[in-house]
């Protein structure tokens, strides 16, 4: 899993039933700064995420699993809504978080 | 799963028996506010999509568990037309 904060969402008119009442959220993987790593995606929620929230994500078939017994054709989905972390200041990239 | 736009289509006349009646598409996928990045990829088309459209693709072993592929040897699928993206400012 991984943390990501929700930037946007999306919205499909014509898509796979199995994605009938799921929403979609544009994600932004983040590092342990807070600050963003890799690519955008969409994500599929199943905690009721907001924009501006930090989230962890599942990747893979998994992000299917909450909606079972249906089958969703999702690839990533949000999991969790992170409260808070805490990281050690001695194992963040200082340099890149500007402290 | 990412955003695309769709870009061209694919005709494979041999092809995994179980390919056969499935539209192949070109899409390259792009970043939330119409950025393209990463390289181009062959989706199959579940949902009609046409070229020029924005659509979402599911990629990996998932991409099985859209409408009428499974069992397919499929690892990139589209699955949804995009109407709007909404991305917050200033991120």
């Amino acid at each position: 899993m991984q943390l990501a904060k929700v930037i946007g969402d999306i919205v499909c008119t014509r898509k796979d039933e199995n994605l009938d009442a799921l929403k979609l959220m544009v994600i932004q993987p983040i590092g342990a700064e807070g600050l963003a790593v890799g690519r955008t995606l969409v994500a599929v929620d199943s905690v009721g995420a907001g924009v501006g929230e930090t989230v962890f994500f599942v990747r893979g078939k998994e992000a299917s699993f909450p909606f079972y017994p249906v089958e969703a054709p999702v690839d990533a989905g949000i999991v969790g809504i992170v409260d808070s972390y805490d990281v050690p200041v001695s194992s963040v990239d200082v340099r890149r978080a500007g402290l | 799963m990412l955003i695309a736009r769709v870009v061209g289509t694919v005709v494979a006349t041999r092809k995994d028996p179980r390919l056969v009646s499935n539209k192949l598409m070109i899409a390259r996928p792009m970043d939330p506010r119409g950025k393209p990045e990463g390289s181009y990829l062959v989706a199959v088309d579940t949902v009609d999509a046409g070229v020029g459209e924005t659509v979402l693709i599911v990629s990996g072993s998932s991409a099985r568990m859209a409408s009428g592929l499974k069992d397919c040897p499929v690892d990139a699928a589209i699955v949804g037309i995009v109407d709007a993206i909404e991305v917050a400012t200033g991120d």
